[in-house]
């Protein structure tokens, strides 16, 4: 299908936004200003003070000595884009594809936009009529490519319309400033006797080349259209969207439901022909009154589940407070993965880390307490108690290295060590007795001890001197002491767990 | 003529049990946990799996024991990579251990949730996920409708649910097929040998839905749960001393 591009020149862009806000100057004469070098330069005149042969670029000073009466506004930098973006937002309803193009212009992709109106005709007339009703002077150019269409918008002179395929006649009676060419390369032409696009723009390439430079050339291409040229749009078209408008305005949960759900499936559906899966969904309300509610929710692996996600979203529906009445309803899917596709299983059996089903319990639980709460542990490699083990960060992740088994550890850790009351024969045997929280435990049998350095590298410290014992009622107990003896100091004692 | 009399009682103890919606499990689906004679408490002989099983534990320590022998369950339930949901409130578990009894501990996940309310419902929740091998939650207090909701969820996921509750203020019934109680026991050494030999408890079933309770001596060693039958010979002075 042939690219169409609709480009919008506004001619006065600032000037007829400040008579919008103020349409008392519509009848005086006002320039904007910025200061330069110590002077103030004009950037932007007004219909009235052209006619009287004031244009940008001259000093303030010179103007007032053609017209005394002049008004001077302060130019701040950025504003044009500001307005060009809002413009170009407001293009949206003609085109998905809107985007500036400064200093004072937009550009729309109109490809298969027009017929919606009718005909481009009648789809360049109703932009026309939006944009002058509102107060802005525009001149607009339809055309195959970015530049043809740039170009008869500001510099044509027969028709807005150029047909598909036509754009190169169209160019030829333009100027060479038509081509969006710098002031340096549009100088040189014109010293060359070349002031029409016809005069050069099928002179031999290696020609152009050497006496003008590569971005003659590129810019000749570009409103030939040989080669492609992009544009950013001001609102990137979310590729997974789905909408819902209704009717009547949206009170209820039940409302809210039904309509999560169609939603849902409309998007889960083409997820699943695509082979993808989201991770992250949201879910806009747009109420009566303007605003906007939204949900979101987030999956651990990518989903194209509906009745999963609609499970998500259900702990959410209370949060959205449906005020008048909601209108309209988008669900995008601003994240989304590849999804392999996996045979569907006859019967499922089975349920390991990797299963789905518990991917989607966690989901849930994740929406409900929050995902920090979920943990699953993997080994390290530290033999300090408290290091042996590191959170793992994804369902997936496997063990890198083996649980170790070969020393004792406790079914209990406690998080903290706690302090107890010790007897013990010196040096570095095991305790006879020892007391905690109050009552005392003779130990009948025991093992150890196993030290374990504290690694330098991380922390400084005591080592510690472990031992697993056993008191009388059978009870067994992960002990240790801190440090080494010393005459001075009465060792310390803790105890760290307990054993099965 | 009394064996006759015997093979009919118990001809009728089965159909009975049939009645009660005891199915007798399909010889696929059958989980051998190695029990030894304490499977014969339960109705058809078998460790029932897919029902709710109450641990009750008073001491720390014996918090400690009951999740050693948890994880001896939990290696027969977690066969062929199975994963397990444990959640908790106040979690002092140290997953490694979990190995020695025959359990991969990163095939579990570990949920911490902050009061009572999400607790039952996170249970709930985990229990309805089909495939998982066992959902165990830390919960000391549950009334029997809330146990009748979680009963309800494994009658239709067949997913085996624990439940460890330490220090409840009262022992009500709740809609549990069993009620265990884990009391850790001296260990053994082989002949006398210095140090702490495996782990041993006294596990009691004080009550069993249709089934006896009883007491029994267990020791999980070689990956196994081993019955103790012999006396457990009074520990010798010199012994004490000694250390490994």
């Amino acid at each position: 299908m042939a690219k169409r591009f609709v480009s919008i020149w506004f001619r006065d862009l600032i000037t007829d936004w400040l008579i919008l806000r103020k349409p008392a100057y519509s009848k005086l004469p006002f320039v904007f200003a910025t200061p330069d070098r110590g002077r103030m330069i004009i950037t932007a005149s007004c219909q009235l003070t052209r006619a009287q042969g004031i244009h940008a670029g001259m000093a303030i000073a010179d103007a007032r000595a053609l017209v005394p009466s002049l008004h001077v506004f302060d130019d701040t930098p950025g504003r044009s884009e500001k307005l060009l973006r809002g413009l170009a937002e407001y293009c949206i309803r003609y085109t998905p594809v809107a985007a500036i193009d400064l200093p004072d212009g937009i550009i729309l992709d109109a490809t298969g936009c027009a017929h919606l109106w009718g005909g481009e005709r009648a789809y360049l007339t109703e932009i026309n009529k939006r944009f002058k009703k509102a107060g802005y002077h525009v001149r607009m150019a339809m055309a195959d490519t970015i530049g043809a269409a740039w170009a008869v918008a500001r510099f044509g002179q027969v028709k807005a319309i150029i047909e598909s395929g036509e754009h190169t006649n169209a160019l030829l009676p333009l100027p060479a400033a038509a081509l969006r060419l710098e002031p340096g390369i549009i100088a040189r032409l014109q010293k060359l006797g070349l002031y029409q696009a016809g005069n050069f723009i099928r002179m031999p390439r290696p020609a152009l080349r050497r006496r003008f430079g590569e971005a003659l050339l590129l810019r000749i291409d570009q409103a030939l259209g040989t080669e492609e040229e992009m544009i950013q749009p001001v609102q990137p078209p979310e590729i997974y969207q789905e909408r819902l408008s209704c009717l009547d305005p949206i009170i209820t949960a039940t409302g809210i439901e039904i309509a999560l759900n169609r939603l849902l499936n409309k998007l889960c559906s083409r997820l699943c022909q695509e082979e993808k899966g989201l991770r992250v969904a949201i879910c806009k309300c747009y109420r009566v009154d303007g605003k906007i509610e939204q949900m979101e929710i987030g999956t651990g692996h990518a989903s194209h589940n509906a009745s999963h996600l609609f499970k998500l979203f259900e702990n959410k529906i209370e949060t959205i407070e449906p005020g008048l009445g909601i209108e309209l309803f988008i669900l995008e899917a601003p994240k989304v993965e590849d999804v392999p596709a996996w045979q569907q299983k006859l019967w499922s059996g089975s349920c390991g880390v990797e299963d789905t089903s518990l991917a989607e319990l966690l989901d849930r639980l994740a929406n409900k307490i929050g995902n920090g709460n979920i943990h699953r542990y993997l080994p390290d490699e530290h033999y300090w108690p408290e290091r042996s083990i590191k959170l793992s960060t994804a369902l997936h992740e496997k063990t890198a290295t083996a649980w170790q088994t070969d020393r004792p550890r406790p079914a209990q850790l406690l998080s903290v060590p706690e302090p107890i009351e010790v007897t013990a024969p010196v040096p570095d045997y095991p305790p006879m007795l020892f007391r905690y929280k109050d009552k005392v435990h003779r130990i009948k049998k025991a093992d150890g001890p196993e030290r374990i350095e504290r690694e330098w590298w991380l922390e400084e410290g005591p080592h510690r001197d472990y031992y697993h014992v056993e008191d009388e009622d059978g009870q067994r107990y992960w002990l240790f002491r801190s440090g080494h003896y010393s005459v001075d100091k009465k060792p310390r004692w803790f105890i760290h767990g307990f054993f099965a | 003529m009394t064996r006759t009399k015997q093979d009919i009682f118990q001809q009728l103890q089965k159909d009975l049990l049939l009645l009660q919606g005891f199915k007798i499990a399909q010889a696929s689906n059958v989980i051998d946990i190695e029990l030894g004679s304490i499977a014969n408490a339960f109705p058809n002989g078998c460790f029932p799996t897919g029902a709710i099983h109450e641990f009750i534990t008073t001491e720390k320590e014996h918090a400690a024991a009951t999740s050693g022998f948890i994880g001896g369950l939990l290696s027969g339930l977690m066969k062929a990579g199975k994963a397990c949901v444990w959640i908790s409130r106040s979690r002092t578990l140290f997953p490694p251990s979990l190995k020695n009894f025959g359990v991969e501990p990163h095939q579990i996940i570990f949920i911490d949730v902050k009061n009572e309310k999400d607790m039952l419902w996170a249970m709930e929740e985990s229990l309805k996920c089909e495939g998982l091998a066992a959902v165990i939650g830390e919960i000391s207090e549950i009334n029997f409708t809330t146990s009748r909701r979680l009963q309800l969820a494994v009658e239709k996921s067949r997913v085996t649910g624990l439940l460890l509750r330490h220090r409840p203020r009262s022992l009500n019934t709740i809609a549990c097929i069993a009620r265990w109680k884990i009391i850790p026991l001296p260990s053994e050494t082989d002949d006398g040998m210095p140090g702490v030999g495996f782990p041993r408890w006294n596990v009691t079933l004080l009550k069993v839905r249709n089934g006896k309770p009883g007491s029994w001596k267990l020791e999980w060693s070689a990956g196994h749960f081993q019955h103790i039958y012999a006396n457990i010979p009074a520990i010798q002075e010199e012994q004490i001393r000694k250390t490994g």
